[in-house]
């Protein structure tokens, strides 16, 4: 057989990314509610919510530290395996992924070191000052490098010479025309993801009769921030996709599985979309719903994927994934609903930590899935409209990349064990009595030169 | 604008990667030594670089940065000749950066391992490094003298992030690790300094162009301060590492001062070696540069950026001033 090297380019910058993803989507979230958790400890004096900023810092810094590495690895993917994308569209992309260098990344790495290790070291005000500044950098990563990825879809602010991007006007690259929204659905599914991280590991916590007050207030506050942000979600997840059946209705029509252009046309609800055959079987439809949806006309037109002969994306992976996004979303909104009135009621039962407890990387599936929507939505463009992912891919021997390819798989599959072990090993460690906490805290337990304290971490 | 710009991106590119092999080559030769070290000894070593290494490896990924945003063609030339040792070294940061949280969150019987990757993962980043390295200064070139000289480097720059580490230690521990660091820094030394030297007489060997910068005459007399401030600066760690009375008085620092001369020394040559050229014999500075609306957009952020990154580095590095302590979230 021969070994394709654009195949592998793609599978292996697919695999990163993926992996990649799954460590901002917690720690985004999961930055802001630390914040929450010191605010709340400075506000009330009360020392749950500095056990909870204790416990769960742990978790970040593991969490953020896998974000990093494998954050690293992408930015070195774009030279080592697509040279021709920073040639063509380098004056674009580069300023860019430089703002998300020198505005966010510096600030998290070194604000972090505070914030983990300098609660002895500086006041309070300047401990919650760095958790703070790591969340603003987090989120400013997002900023930058969802501008970029928007731009890669809906490129605007620019014109071309001799086949390279020139800037023409950086407020238009920077808010393109799907910029808003990817940004707001993607920091609210970290929300989301995090949200239901912190509560289904409390809720195991619970099941494991191993919690105390701090593992409720968690469990309470991920349960009711949930239960708020998924509607939101959905709600800007349709928005979402009205601006991407403007600028890229070759993406919605596979989403859809719209073959021929119709005028009000059916929702399909379930099926299986055939390439070859162009058309989806057993489709379970419907009547009109998708015109209504995505055009708030009961005949709108929208077009189909034969409209776009070679220049549109694989149809069932994008068929699958979207429906896989969509069920997870109204089903985080369901149980975070349930949970919340059985918290409100004071009646939480065996059934409902159950349940939370199995949804713990609920986001990370529903995450992945719609990073999968986008991405393979976009294909076979590398730049929606203009540059074609074949051409800017290194000419490299594809034995060499399937060497790389199997190493990062072997990688990540070794890391990821591994990262949910740990969490598993941390959550299961008896969370403290309030008085221990308190005993615990005090800052003359760590005297230097006491190794003892960083094994008991 | 057009052409200055090209000329202080490349300056800051230069400028962010001296600051990565400083900073981080500390924390990697730390990481190199750790299986010399007691396992109450790895965690107070590990102990000195804690709050620090992120941040350090975060001038690499703004080195390349730049190499992204000014010259991308430069990037992508330079990243697909160097595929195998960068996929290597991106497998050793990655090891190296998670082994710092899993060595002490795993259960006890997992704690060796990730020890031992933390060494494994120290070691391949810095070996890579130096393959990179040679093969960039021999301009990406595949015969048999670019592939000796590249492994002559990957030998050396290790060697040379150890005797960093040792002086960070020295900077940062106290009672036997200080000791032990002495003791490191002594083996680590002489090999090092063969290992730099030999490859600063085999560079104008192997390269001709590099050969003819160097050795025409009003500039070798210019040039002269680098290789003798090179010297000085290694003899005089030498020097302070024979001398145990001035060790034990608390003098250690010396040797990493020593350290950051030579390392300045070296990358002030290597720029004069390898300017107007981005890739020697390849590329300048100026074909590959991006166009220059996208550099005055890149340089406003950077004017700004850069003083402020300075800033809240020098005060992290105050708040974690002196001795190590032990690392505690609480």
């Amino acid at each position: 057989m021969e070994l394709d090297p654009f195949l592998l380019s793609r599978i292996q910058f697919a695999a990163n990314i993926s992996f990649h993803i799954l460590f901002p989507s917690i720690s985004i979230g999961l930055c802001w509610l630390l914040v929450f958790f010191r605010l709340r400890y400075t506000l009330t004096g009360n020392k749950d919510w500095e056990y909870a900023y204790f416990f769960w810092v742990k978790v970040f810094a593991l969490t953020f530290a896998l974000g990093v590495v494998s954050g690293i690895t992408m930015s070195f993917q774009f030279g080592t395996n697509w040279p021709g994308f920073m040639e063509r569209v380098g004056n674009i992309a580069g300023p860019l992924l430089g703002y998300e260098v020198l505005t966010a990344f510096f600030l998290e790495a070194s604000f972090l070191g505070i914030m983990l290790y300098g609660k002895n070291l500086v006041s309070n005000r300047v401990h919650l000052i760095s958790s703070f500044l790591v969340a603003i950098g987090t989120t400013t990563s997002a900023f930058w490098i969802l501008s970029l990825n928007s731009w890669m879809h809906t490129p605007a602010g620019f014109t071309i010479e001799n086949g390279v991007f020139m800037v023409d006007d950086w407020m238009e690259i920077i808010f393109n025309p799907s910029f808003k929204y990817r940004f707001i659905h993607t920091v609210t599914a970290s929300l989301l993801t995090s949200a239901f991280f912190v509560a289904g590991i409390s809720a195991w916590r619970a099941r494991k009769n191993v919690d105390g007050p701090a593992t409720w207030k968690v469990l309470r506050t991920g349960v009711v921030l949930a239960a708020i942000v998924a509607p939101i979600q959905i709600f800007v997840g349709d928005l979402h996709g009205l601006v991407a059946l403007e600028n890229q209705p070759a993406k919605i029509a596979a989403v859809e599985g719209i073959w021929e252009t119709e005028k009000g046309a059916p929702l399909t609800l379930f099926g299986f979309p055939d390439e070859e055959a162009r058309t989806t079987h057993f489709a379970v439809e419907v009547p009109k719903l998708a015109s209504i949806i995505l055009t708030h006309h009961v005949d709108g037109e929208l077009k189909g994927l034969n409209e776009f002969e070679d220049a549109h994306p694989p149809v069932a992976p994008l068929f699958w994934s979207f429906r896989v996004m969509v069920g997870m979303g109204f089903l985080m909104l369901a149980v975070a609903w349930w949970g919340s009135y059985a918290l409100f009621r004071d009646k939480v039962g065996p059934w409902l930590l159950r349940t939370l407890s199995w949804m713990t990387f609920a986001g990370w599936v529903a995450s992945l899935a719609g990073w999968y929507v986008t991405e393979i939505g976009r294909q076979p463009w590398v730049v929606q409209g203009y540059i074609r992912a074949s051409e800017v891919v290194a000419d490299h021997a594809g034995g060499m990349v399937l060497s790389t390819l199997i190493g990062y798989l072997l990688l990540y599959a070794f890391l990821l064990v591994f990262y949910i072990l740990t969490l598993m090993h941390m959550s299961s460690k008896p969370a403290r009595s309030l008085k221990e906490s308190m005993d615990f805290a005090a800052p003359s337990t760590s005297t230097p030169g006491s190794a003892a304290t960083l094994g008991a971490l | 604008m057009e052409y200055w710009l090209p000329l202080i991106f490349v300056s800051l590119m230069g400028l962010a990667l001296l600051l990565y092999i400083i900073l981080d080559g500390y924390d990697l030769g730390i990481g190199i030594l750790l299986p010399l070290a007691t396992d109450d000894e790895k965690d107070r070593m590990i102990e000195t670089i804690g709050p620090f290494w992120d941040a350090n490896e975060t001038w690499i990924v703004l080195g390349i940065g730049i190499l992204l945003i000014a010259f991308p063609s430069a990037h992508g030339l330079i990243l697909t000749h160097l595929y195998i040792p960068v996929t290597l070294m991106l497998f050793g940061l990655i090891l190296r950066g998670v082994a710092f949280d899993f060595r002490v969150k795993v259960t006890a019987e997992y704690k060796s391992l990730w020890n031992k990757l933390f060494f494994i993962g120290s070691l391949l980043a810095a070996m890579a490094q130096g393959w990179m390295l040679g093969s960039y200064v021999m301009g990406l070139e595949s015969g048999l003298t670019s592939i000796a000289f590249s492994i002559a480097i990957a030998l050396s720059l290790p060697a040379f992030y150890v005797v960093l580490g040792c002086g960070w230690l020295f900077i940062k521990s106290s009672g036997d690790i200080y000791t032990k660091a002495a003791k490191w820094a002594r083996t680590a030394i002489l090999p090092m300094g063969v290992g730099l030297f030999l490859i600063s007489i085999a560079t104008p060997i192997a390269s001709s162009t590099i050969a003819a910068k160097w050795f025409t005459l009003p500039a070798a007399i210019g040039l002269l301060p680098i290789p003798l401030m090179t010297g000085v600066a290694y003899v005089t760690a030498l020097w302070v590492l024979s001398k145990e009375e001035i060790l034990r008085a608390g003098y250690g620092w010396i040797v990493f001062v020593c350290m950051v001369v030579m390392c300045l020394m070296m990358a002030l040559g290597l720029a004069y070696s390898i300017f107007p050229d981005i890739v020697i014999g390849k590329l300048d500075i100026w074909e590959s540069a991006a166009s220059t609306a996208s550099l005055e957009f890149a340089l406003i952020g950077t004017v700004i950026a850069v003083p402020m990154i300075l800033f809240y580095t020098a005060f992290i590095y105050k708040i974690f001033y002196g001795k190590s302590r032990p690392l505690s979230y609480e």
